[in-house]
């Protein structure tokens, strides 16, 4: 592990230029995910400057950028109609408290928990959220929109192939913007959703009555929230990991992205998180220091203060087009590759995890009904209970093979033969583990009906985990 | 006559052939050794993260693809060693190459994504260009 100081200052020429591509890249999705969000394009462009700028400081994963993203937008949609921008502040610094105590109790292990599955449905729901929530502005618009947005996308896509130094989303919103500018054309533009204020964000607390029912109203967003910013922090967090081979905190970063929210929340910006796509842009352009977030941060808001005049006349058709660039590219396609090889309680899960998003338009709902199936297929699957039955001499032999636990015992029972004309009768249980209390009383149950047609029941082969449970929970078997 | 011998894959067809090279001139030359590079860009990264998400190392999954290329180095009694880099594919390789003095380099003409080696150029053209040794590109 490096020191403090070396995660600032041990990469200083690629921190800073790659920071300087990177806040050119930010301003566009923050005023895009604001306008998702349904506030003024200033609440996430200030998010992305003050969380950029506090994860620079405290985050647990240097290299990695923060800001506003999609996956947070989405979740407090209803939030900002239905009760405003003041309560997604309330809601924004709830949610930094609450990742705070997630940091403390050192709960960023359990992302484990996760399975794949479920993680790559988030990944896929994210990316189809992003997507369908730019479909209202091609509402009602003429074919010129479509133009515009086909424009940004094949300049995105192919000016890379002219030069890597130069974000291309950057270089395709200049050009649509001049292109709308120089020729007339009319189309709606930022300004015509919100406005820019050209000053820097202020110290304020949210203006919201500060009881009880403010706090049922904004408690499940913030949960939402807290959890959904994580679980993007932390898979962020592990690609860049893998990416540069070198580890990082992520219980700091846990802490670090709940300072940066309940900052952010003080200063009127929209809570945010870990974003994957402006990561990979800052590792590519040769950031891994806490040096790139910082300066990534400061030029984004230093180009607002200077160029606000310039970001409102910016198209809505090439913010339009930058957004479906970013769903193409958060979208796991190898998943869709992938699909038939893998196991088909895989895939189901994978796909019920986006189906859920899609429906409820809430990325928490869909993890959590894709862990709840998952676990419920692992469940199933474990249960599976053989038992094997053999004459040992005029003796009865029974074999048990598998899990025994609440979700398999019920299966158990009718597979013994209680009434054959035997007089002893053997279980064992080697190949078996008994794991609760369902189980010891099953295996008791057993036992007694053996008893009750007249034989003499031995249990053998238990391990030290299932006869230390047994001891504990009856005195009635006799094991050996 | 080649004592360290890189072989740069990406797990493609043509890294494939590649390899059978590399096995060839390792046999041919008594004491040499061979050393297979993957590199990982973060794009790739990305994808084998997700996809590996409860796996313990991520590393297990990439090691995976060179099961084959260690079986017959096994058999062959090939010395033989995985590397896995991380970073640009073309600088990573040079860099590894030139730092490690390696005798040659090994690598398939051309990789997974044709079109963009068809305008950017093949990772094979760079590492020829700047490695400080022989490079033998195999079609």
């Amino acid at each position: 592990m490096s020191t403090y100081s070396q995660t600032w200052f041990g990469n200083m020429k690629g921190d800073i230029l790659s920071g300087l591509v990177v806040a050119l890249a930010l301003i566009p999705e923050a005023i895009a995910f604001s306008i998702i969000a349904g506030v003024d394009p200033m609440v996430g462009l200030y998010a992305s400057f003050t969380i950029a700028v506090v994860i620079a400081f405290v985050g647990g994963r240097p290299g990695m950028i923060s800001g506003a993203t999609g996956a947070m937008a989405l979740l407090f949609i209803d939030l900002v109609a239905g009760y405003g921008l003041q309560y997604l502040l309330a809601a924004t610094i709830l949610t930094g408290i609450i990742q705070i105590l997630f940091g403390i109790f050192k709960l960023a292990r359990y992302m484990k928990f996760i399975p794949r599955s479920v993680m790559v449905g988030f990944v896929n729901a994210l990316a189809i959220m992003i997507f369908l929530s730019q479909l209202q502005h091609f509402e009602g618009e003429a074919l010129i929109m479509y133009v515009l947005v086909a424009i940004t996308l094949a300049i995105i896509y192919l000016f890379p192939y002219l030069s890597k130094t130069i974000p291309a989303t950057l270089v395709a919103i200049i050009v649509v913007t001049a292109l709308v500018l120089f020729m007339n054309i009319n189309v709606r533009t930022v300004g015509d959703i919100g406005s820019i204020s050209q000053t820097l964000p202020i110290f304020l607390l949210p203006d919201i009555p500060w009881n009880f029912e403010t706090l049922t109203i904004i408690l499940p967003y913030s949960l939402a929230l807290a959890v959904v910013g994580l679980l993007e922090s932390l898979l962020t967090a592990s690609i860049v990991d893998d990416s540069t081979d070198t580890e990082s905190n992520k219980n700091t970063e846990s802490n670090g992205q709940g300072i940066a929210n309940i900052v952010t929340g003080l200063f009127g910006g929209m809570a945010g998180c870990a974003m994957i796509g402006q990561s990979v842009i800052n590792i590519k352009s040769g950031g891994s220091g806490r040096l790139s977030s910082l300066i990534a941060g400061v030029f984004l808001m230093f180009l607002i203060v200077v160029l606000g005049d310039i970001v409102v006349q910016i198209p809505m058709a090439a913010l339009a087009g930058v957004m479906i660039m970013v769903a193409i590219s958060t979208f796991d396609w190898n998943s869709l590759k992938t699909l038939h090889l893998v196991p088909k309680s895989d895939a189901v899960v994978m796909v019920v995890t986006v189906l859920t998003v899609v429906l409820t338009h809430n990325l928490a709902i869909g993890v959590f009904a894709g862990i709840l199936l998952s676990s419920f297929f692992f469940v199933s699957k474990i249960s599976q209970v053989r038992v094997e039955s053999s004459m040992k001499g005029n003796k009865r032999y029974y074999k048990i093979r598998g899990e025994l636990f609440f979700a398999s015992v019920t299966e158990l029972l009718p597979k013994f033969n209680y009434d054959e004309d035997v007089k002893d009768v053997e279980i064992n249980l080697s190949r078996s583990h008994i794991w609760d209390d369902s189980a010891v009383v099953a295996v008791e149950k057993i036992v007694a009906k053996f008893k009750e047609n007249g034989k003499h029941v031995k249990v053998t082969g238990m391990n030290e985990d299932s006869t230390e449970l047994i001891g504990k929970l009856a005195n009635k078997l006799s094991s050996h | 006559m080649y004592k360290k011998i890189l072989l740069a894959t990406d797990g493609s067809e043509h890294s494939k052939r590649a390899a059978e090279n590399a096995f060839h001139i390792a046999q041919c030359s008594s004491g040499s050794q061979l050393e297979v590079v993957y590199v990982v860009n973060v794009d790739k990264a990305k994808s084998d993260v997700i996809n590996n998400w409860n796996s313990i190392d991520v590393n297990d999954s990439r090691k995976k693809q060179f099961d084959e290329a260690e079986r017959l180095a096994k058999e062959t009694g090939i010395n033989y060693k995985v590397k896995i880099l991380h970073g640009e594919p073309g600088p990573s390789i040079v860099n590894y190459a030139n730092k490690n003095n390696v005798d040659i380099v090994i690598i398939g003409s051309r990789g997974l994504n044709g079109l963009q080696e068809f305008v950017l150029g093949s990772v094979s053209h760079k590492v020829a260009k700047r490695a400080n040794c022989p490079v033998l590109i195999v079609k």
